[in-house]
Parts: structure tokens; C-alpha cells; sequence
């Protein structure tokens, strides 16, 4: 049962230039990405999650390999990758409805369907009443669900989130993130999004790429078997237990005090 | 005093904290009051000579003389010299510094010339300029576009470069073309920080037509403060003074209306 690729990571590794060194950041990575699923990229701070992410939007090249999003090479970014980033980057000086509409806009979609496609992703993200605010004046949730549906109103193949909920409080969090697989199921598209919190991984994906550091690498991918209609009490399923427990310790043999002992031993 | 329009909160005197409109307006008002009840005092007492320091009484009287004279030309004379050079300016420096903010090549081709004609003292042109354009109206326009140009076209370029560039990031993923960004993202999203360049570029320029004006000129506020000055007249020298701040003001307060009617969305206009 072979499903569709949408992109194929190809021998990446990417290093930055510090001062006069090549500091390498990724190693060797090898990768493909379903059409329609759900990846979550998981790892440390610094095992460079968003550069991973960053060039499959096309912001960075790999110094080697090749990403190809549906058999073509990324060359740059493009309307048909959308991304969310943990820091807000709604457009200030734009409403809400205006945020939304602003792609629609960019790609010359006439008056009228511009304005129906901006009431329904608002209506999906649950912002119904708020279109006429200015980002200053909403929440830090109510701003991401507002990039959230800018970034879908222009109906793009896949979704790259870096840390989207990072910034929210756990409440606020939880919420997102059953949004977000509600608005995914009604829209169905390729995510990847990158996190570093073990159960949002678990709760969204389909499949978690779990990260080592130094350089950074792929250290397993592990497919996530649970229903597909989730909602917040599956977190204490013995089997989301499972998995939680499985990729504690492959993080936890990641962490400085695990390999000390494994060196010595 | 607890009840009064002066309790201020007990976070006023917090690192950063805020206050009030109205306890603002009236500690503003106290210090307007402490300035001139000190002048009031130290001139009424005899502290000081009144032939280099008038009365606030003298000045007013002053004025009345002055404004039934020629002064209204005065003040308008010094207002359309500031004006046009300011927007003359403006007109140049808003878009070169918006390209030198966004293009890096023509940053470079400009940044470091303007940063080394910025330290050359505008008011040392004077000779040249007058001996180049000569003593009328364009040679007081032209220091004053040597004073606020190359400033102003550095401080949009930094006002530019405060745009955060997540946010020209994610236009790309919405389809907008990198020629385009200029317009779309940077110009709207930096328009407020330029704004409060402008209105800081506008009170120097108010210094360099004093300065034209006393130099070599037959009207203007500084004309007659300089003329003045010749005739020990220190009450109009202070009505000069005064006239200058109240501009300044008043021009000040029409770019914190602008901006706050126009860039309601942004922490500048607030
Ligand atoms: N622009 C850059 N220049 C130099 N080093 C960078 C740059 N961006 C990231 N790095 C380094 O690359 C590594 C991975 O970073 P990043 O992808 O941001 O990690 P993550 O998103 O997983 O926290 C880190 O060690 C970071 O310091
Ligand atoms: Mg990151």
C-alpha cells in the first residue's frame, strides 16, 4: 500500500558558516514525507528541528543533498508550502479578515470568493466575530489560529508549523491542538510540524521523527497506531502511555548524563 | 490628597509602569508652572538684571508689540522655510532609505557616504552656501535639507531594518514575490517608525532656520531675535524663544495625531 510522497529528503546536511567555520547542524538526513500525513519532527533545542524545516520551505538550501516536494527540487519558498512560526508574524497593519484575505489577494482570487474563503477558514479556526481586530488586540492563541487560517486560505499542499503552540500556556495549548486535527480533517493536507513537547507530538501525528543532536540526525521514526478521531482523553490511553514512555527514553539516552554512562561503561 | 486626581497608583514609580491620562496632564502642567513661577520669582525679586533677563510680565507686553508689528510674517516666514525643507527632505530620504533598508548593494553604495556627510556640522556650509545659491530664500532652505537629509535617510533605513524578517518570510509562503515585498510588507510595516523619524527630523530642522536666519536674512523669528539682540531688546529675544517651542509643539502634537489616526494598529501609535 505505497501512498503518494510529497517530499523526499535526499542525503541533507546543512552547515553554517560561523565566522570562517562550517558548523554543521544536520547530518545524513534521508526522509519522506506522505502525501495527507501528519509528521511531528521532535527533538532538544538546537538539534535543528527548524532548519530541517526551513528548508523544505525553501528559506534554506542544504549544503548537501536535495528536498524534492512532488518529485520537483525546491528552489524557494512558495504558495504551495504554508508556515506558521512559533513567533506571531501576523501582518500588524491588516485586520483579522485582512491577514486571511492578504494571500488570497497576492494570487488574484476575484472579490467574491475571496470574501466566502476568508468566513469559512475563520469560521474553521473558531474566530467568527473577531474580523475586524488588529492582531495587538487578540490573544497569543487567537493570533496563531489567525495565522493558521492565512496560511490555509490559500489552499496550500502542506503546512509547516515550527513550534506553533509553543508560546501558549498548556490550556490554551490543548485546545490548539484539537483545532488544528479538526481543521486538518476538514482540509486535509501534508503537515509538519515541529515541536519539542512529547505529547503534542503524539496526540497530532501520524508519525514522529525523533532527533539526536550534535549534529543533528534522524534517531528513529516511530509510527503513532491510535485512532485517527482523537481528542483530549486518548493522553491517558495506555497506549499513548506507551509511546510516551518509548520516546522519554529515547530522548532521555540523548540527554549529556546518559551518554556520559554510556562512555564509561 | 488620596481622593484627588493625583494619586497615581501604587505601580507609578515601577521600572516602566504607566500613569494615567489626567495625572499625566497635570504633573505636565505643574512643571510648565515650576519654570514659569521660578522666572516670575527670580526676574519680580531683582535676582537678576532685567536688562539680560525680562520680567514674564515685560515679555507679554512684548509680544503684544510684536505680534501687532511684523512678527505674524516673522513666524511665517520661519514656518514655510522649515516646511519646505522638511518636505523636500522627506520627499528624498523616505524612499532612498526605504531601498537602502531593503536592498543590501544599494546600502552599501550609500549608508557609508551618508554616515561621514552626517558628521559634517550643516551650519559649516553656511559660507559655501552663500556663496554658491547667495542670501535668499533657497540658501536657508539648503541648510536645512544639509541638516535633516542625510540623518533622516539613515533613520528610515534603521527604521526599515526593524521590520522582523518573519514576517517578509511568510509573505513568500503567501505568494508574494520578492519584487513586491518592498510594498507590501516593509513600507506598511515600517510607516509608523518613519513617521517618528520624521517628526523628529522636523525639530532639528527648526534649529538650522534659526540659525540661517540670524546669519544673513531680513525676516524670519531668528532675524528678529538677531536684531534684537543688537538693540538689547531681551523681551523679544524671549518671545522669539517662546514662539519657536509653541511651533515646535504644536507641530509635534499634529504628528502624534497622525499617527495615531493612521497607525491605531501599532504600539507607535498608541
Ligand atoms: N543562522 C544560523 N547561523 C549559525 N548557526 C545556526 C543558525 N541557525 C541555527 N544555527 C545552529 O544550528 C543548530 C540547529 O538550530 P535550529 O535548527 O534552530 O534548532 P532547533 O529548531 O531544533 O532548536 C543550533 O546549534 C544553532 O545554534
Ligand atoms: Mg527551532
Amino acid at each position: 500500500m505505497e501512498k503518494e510522497i510529497m517530499y523526499r529528503i535526499h542525503g541533507v546536511t546543512k552547515s553554517y558558516l560561523v565566522g570562517k567555520k562550517a558548523m554543521p547542524a544536520l547530518k545524513e538526513i534521508n526522509f519522506d514525507i506522505r502525501k495527507n500525513e501528519l509528521v511531528a519532527i521532535l527533538g532538544t533545542s538546537g538539534c535543528g528541528k527548524s532548519t530541517l524545516l526551513r528548508m523544505l520551505a525553501g528559506f534554506l538550501k542544504p549544503t548537501t543533498g536535495a528536498i524534492y516536494a512532488q518529485h520537483q527540487a525546491i528552489t524557494g519558498p512558495g504558495a504551495d508550502r504554508g508556515m506558521v512560526f512559533q513567533s506571531y508574524t501576523l501582518f500588524p497593519w491588516l485586520t483579522v479578515r485582512e491577514n486571511v484575505e492578504y494571500g488570497l489577494k497576492e494570487l488574484k482570487v476575484p472579490k467574491a470568493e475571496r470574501e466566502a474563503t476568508v468566513t469559512r477558514y475563520l469560521h474553521d479556526v473558531g474566530l467568527d466575530g473577531f474580523e475586524n481586530a488588529y492582531p495587538r488586540e487578540l490573544s497569543g492563541g487567537m493570533k496563531q489560529r489567525v495565522a493558521i487560517a492565512r496560511a490555509l486560505a490559500i489552499n496550500p499542499d502542506s503546512l509547516l508549523l515550527d513550534e506553533p503552540f509553543g508560546a501558549l500556556d498548556a490550556q490554551t495549548r490543548s485546545h490548539m491542538q484539537e483545532m488544528m486535527l479538526d481543521v486538518w480533517q476538514k482540509h486535509p493536507k501534508t503537515i509538519v510540524m515541529v515541536t519539542h513537547d512529547i505529547e503534542e507530538a503524539i496526540f497530532m501525528a501520524d508519525r514522529i521523527v525523533v532527533m539526536r543532536a550534535h549534529p543533528g540526525s534522524i534517531k528513529q521514526v516511530i509510527d503513532i497506531d491510535l485512532p485517527r478521531d482523537r481528542d483530549i482523553h486518548i493522553k491517558s490511553d495506555p497506549r499513548f502511555i506507551a509511546y510516551k514512555e518509548e520516546i522519554l527514553q529515547l530522548i532521555y539516552e540523548e540527554s549529556p548524563a546518559a551518554q556520559r554512562q554510556l562512555m564509561e561503561a | 490628597m488620596k481622593s484627588m486626581a493625583l494619586s497615581l497608583g501604587g505601580e507609578a514609580f515601577l521600572p516602566q509602569g504607566a500613569i494615567a491620562k489626567r495625572p499625566y496632564t497635570i504633573i505636565a502642567i505643574v512643571a510648565f508652572a515650576l519654570v514659569l513661577g521660578g522666572w516670575f520669582l527670580m526676574t519680580n525679586l531683582g535676582l537678576v538684571d532685567p536688562t539680560f533677563m525680562p520680567t514674564p510680565q515685560a515679555t507679554i507686553k512684548a509680544a503684544g508689540a510684536l505680534f501687532s508689528g511684523s512678527f505674524v510674517i516673522d513666524i511665517w516666514m520661519s514656518t514655510y522655510r522649515v516646511l519646505a525643507g522638511f518636505i523636500i527632505s522627506a520627499i528624498v530620504a523616505v524612499p532612498l532609505g526605504l531601498f537602502i533598508g531593503t536592498y543590501a548593494p544599494l546600502n552599501a553604495l550609500i549608508e557609508p557616504l551618508m554616515s561621514f556627510v552626517r558628521y559634517l556640522p550643516a551650519t559649516a556650509f553656511i559660507p559655501l552656501f552663500i556663496l554658491w545659491i547667495g542670501i535668499d530664500e533657497s540658501e536657508k532652505i539648503a541648510l536645512i535639507i544639509m541638516g535633516s537629509l542625510p540623518q533622516l535617510i539613515l533613520m528610515v533605513a534603521v527604521d526599515v531594518r526593524k521590520v522582523p524578517h518573519d514576517l517578509v518570510e511568510v509573505s513568500y509562503t503567501l505568494g508574494t514575490k520578492p519584487s513586491r515585498v518592498l510594498w507590501k510588507i516593509i513600507l506598511p510595516a515600517s510607516m509608523p517608525y518613519i513617521l517618528d523619524s520624521l517628526r523628529m527630523v522636523l525639530g532639528w530642522a527648526w534649529t538650522y532656520v534659526v540659525v540661517a536666519e540670524m546669519v544673513g536674512a531680513s525676516s524670519g523669528i531668528g532675524y528678529m531675535m538677531i536684531q534684537s539682540q543688537r538693540m538689547m531688546n531681551v523681551s523679544n529675544i524671549f518671545v522669539g524663544l517662546l514662539a519657536i517651542g509653541f511651533l515646535g509643539l504644536l507641530f509635534d502634537c499634529l504628528f502624534k495625531l497622525i499617527n495615531k489616526l493612521c497607525f491605531g494598529w501599532s504600539a507607535q501609535g498608541r
